[in-house]
């Protein structure tokens, strides 16, 4: 039987989160050229942007409108995904904040086991076969899902969204909301003052450490995180114990795992602790004016020098590179 | 306040990871193993509570071999009332360990249930929301901020650029995140209580569940890094490298 899958798209605010291109990326790729991704979205109304999700991989629509659903709803969304999972081959979940939240209760209600934050997904013999990095990223656990449907969740800047097609199309089609207790609401999300794009969902990552020196050299990273564009700022534990940034900003085991396309590491010197958080990045950047920096043996390039001369420099350079395009 | 605390034995964060000679788990003989960071999250928790609400017991959990006895004695050290070791070799599927845990849990009459966020073994971030689930109780997970107060929960969580406030009411399940509290250390006069508190022993036997482990591997070896060169001079050179090389900008 061709494979059928169940996309969890993540919304905010009324909108269709742009981490679910990548999710229907996932999606797509498992469910083959004669699957069906079906792409499932809560909202108190269908969100905007729900009707452009064939264009990035799905089949149909499925729009489970509450009014409770304006914000997550994890006693709701979790029935609701249940309610929906006999037939399918996997149900795949972003493996953010909400994702992460709601994919376990998913399982607990259907019985089944979840693999989180993957990495890799195949499809062998009509079972789910998943990558996924543990021990803080020093191994990667290769799983197979026996049942149907296979839970995963997939891990964020992984899959590469597809290039928008609007030739493809699919319609929406609501489903219904089942009977739900809500145990938990959620009451209000408080967005920091400046709406920053997280650290885990950039496709690049500047980072800054105790190098910095003052929580307002900060300002540089900032500078040319705005000249790359799509670009979050990150930080070292040090700097975030110190009370410079904000924890959200934390790279590293007890912060945030990020595999972004270019992680640049400012004056960081590379402690294991951090390398757990970043060492997926595709391609690793840094600038530290120790030679033996450890930082040094896991970057790709490398620039010895007083990171308060590089940065400007770096800055001026990637404006210029960026206002040729 | 009666309050659960769920604690997982996890070789050390720093320690290197060596792959068993079965390509599916890793060496442990010569491993330093800690209770889970993120538990000792939840252990500090469940004393605060206590100790602000005067009155109470707190019991810590930990499914595992007979190693996790040192573990759960950790917990106790730090002011934990009473342990239970529920022995078990564990599972690769977070849902039996669930089960097992929401089985003792159930008619223990707990007003909060307390477990860290993730374990840094597995990285599974399940076990929490899935007893709650199978208890059927109000679940918050990757809490950084609390207050209860009459019953009533108010908790923070940190989502993707901003923070969820969520509330829901006990009894319920909650998942400890950084920045709650600033764990205690174990006073000596603590492990030397330690000793004497009540210790619990049961055998629980886990299901199948649905996930098998294929193999474990070393990830891939990143390529030797390269200095591209000293100081500012050197920003040329790397931006041609970014665009001609790697191909990211
Ligand atoms: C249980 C545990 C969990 C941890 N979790 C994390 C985590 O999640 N994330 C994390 O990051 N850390 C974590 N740590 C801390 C980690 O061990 C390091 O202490 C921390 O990463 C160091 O931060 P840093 O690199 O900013 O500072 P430092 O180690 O002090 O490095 C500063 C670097 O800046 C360079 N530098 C200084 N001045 C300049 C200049 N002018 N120009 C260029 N370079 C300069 C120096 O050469 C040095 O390499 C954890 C530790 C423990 C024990
Ligand atoms: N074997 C175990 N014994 C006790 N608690 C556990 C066990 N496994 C997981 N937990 C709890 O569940 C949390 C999440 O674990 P995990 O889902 O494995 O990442 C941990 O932080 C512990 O609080």
């Amino acid at each position: 039987m061709a494979p059928r899958i169940l996309a969890v798209i993540e919304a905010r605010d009324g909108a269709v989160r742009k981490i679910s291109h990548e999710l229907l990326a996932a999606a797509r790729e498992l469910a083959g050229p004669s699957g069906a991704v079906d792409a499932l979205v809560f909202g108190a109304a269908l969100p905007t942007g729900a009707d452009a999700l064939p264009a990035f991989g799905a089949d149909r629509v499925l729009s489970a409108a509450h009014p409770d659903f304006a914000r997550y709803n994890p006693d709701g969304f979790s029935a609701t995904v249940a309610s929906l999972a006999a037939g399918c081959t996997a149900i795949l979940f972003t493996a953010t904040a909400t994702g992460k939240d709601l994919a376990p209760r998913v399982a607990a209600r259907l019985g089944l086991g979840l693999a989180s934050d993957v990495t890799g997904l195949a499809l062998v013999d009509g079972a789910v076969i998943a990558t996924r990095p543990v021990y803080a990223g020093r191994a990667i656990q290769k799983v197979k899902l026996r049942a149907s449907p296979a839970l995963v969740s997939v891990r964020p800047n992984t899959f590469q969204p597809r290039a928008r097609d609007d030739g493809r199309t699919g319609g929406v089609e609501p489903v219904s909301v089942p009977a739900f207790e809500a145990r938990v609401r959620v009451t209000a999300v408080k967005a920091p003052e400046k709406a920053a794009l997280d650290v885990t969902e950039a496709s690049i990552v500047v980072s800054g450490g105790r190098g910095l020196r003052d929580p307002a050299n900060f300002k540089l990273l900032e500078e040319l995180a705005d000249a790359l564009g799509n670009t979050a700022v990150g930080a070292s534990r040090a700097v975030v114990d110190a009370g410079w940034r904000d924890h959200a900003a934390q790279v590293g085991q007890t912060g945030k795992t990020v595999s972004p396309g270019l992680y640049i590491a400012v004056g960081i010197s590379g402690a294991i602790q951090h390398l757990a958080g970043m060492r997926t990045a595709k391609t690793i950047v840094a600038i530290n004016r120790d030679k033996d920096a450890p930082i040094f043996k896991i970057a790709d390039y490398g620039i010895v020098g007083d990171l308060f001369e590089v940065l400007p420099r770096l800055t001026e350079e990637i404006r210029k590179v960026r206002s040729e395009k | 306040m009666k309050i659960a605390v769920c604690l997982k034995r996890v070789p050390d964060t720093v320690a290197k990871i060596t792959i068993g000679a079965d390509r599916k788990s890793i060496e442990e003989t010569g491993l330093k193993f800690v209770p889970n960071p993120y538990d000792e999250f939840a252990v500090e928790e469940a004393l605060a509570l206590k100790e602000k609400a005067g009155a109470g017991e707190t019991v810590v959990y930990a499914l595992g071999t007979d190693a996790a006895q040192e573990t759960l004695r950790t917990a106790l050290a730090m002011g934990i009332d009473r342990a239970v070791l529920l022995q078990s070799p564990g599972s690769p599927d977070g849902l039996e360990v669930a089960k097992a845990i929401a089985a003792e849990l159930k008619d223990g009459g707990y007003d909060l249930i307390l477990f860290g966020k993730l374990a840094v073994d597995d990285y599974n971030q399940q076990v929490g929301p899935m007893v709650a689930e199978l208890l059927g109780l109000a679940c918050v997970t990757s809490v950084a901020h609390l207050t209860i107060a009459d019953g009533a929960i108010e908790a923070e969580r940190e989502i993707e650029g901003g923070i969820e406030v969520v509330s829901c009411r006990l009894p319920a399940v909650l998942t400890c995140d950084k920045g709650l509290n600033n764990p205690r250390l174990p006073s000596l006069k603590g492990i030397m209580a330690a000793k004497k508190k009540p210790f619990e022993t049961k055998a629980v036997a886990l299901g199948p569940g649905s996930i098998d482990v294929l193999g474990l591997e070393y990830p891939p070896e990143r390529q030797a890094g390269r200095i591209v060169g000293e100081g500012p001079d050197a920003v040329p050179e790397l931006i041609r490298l970014l665009r001609t090389e790697a191909r990211v900008l």
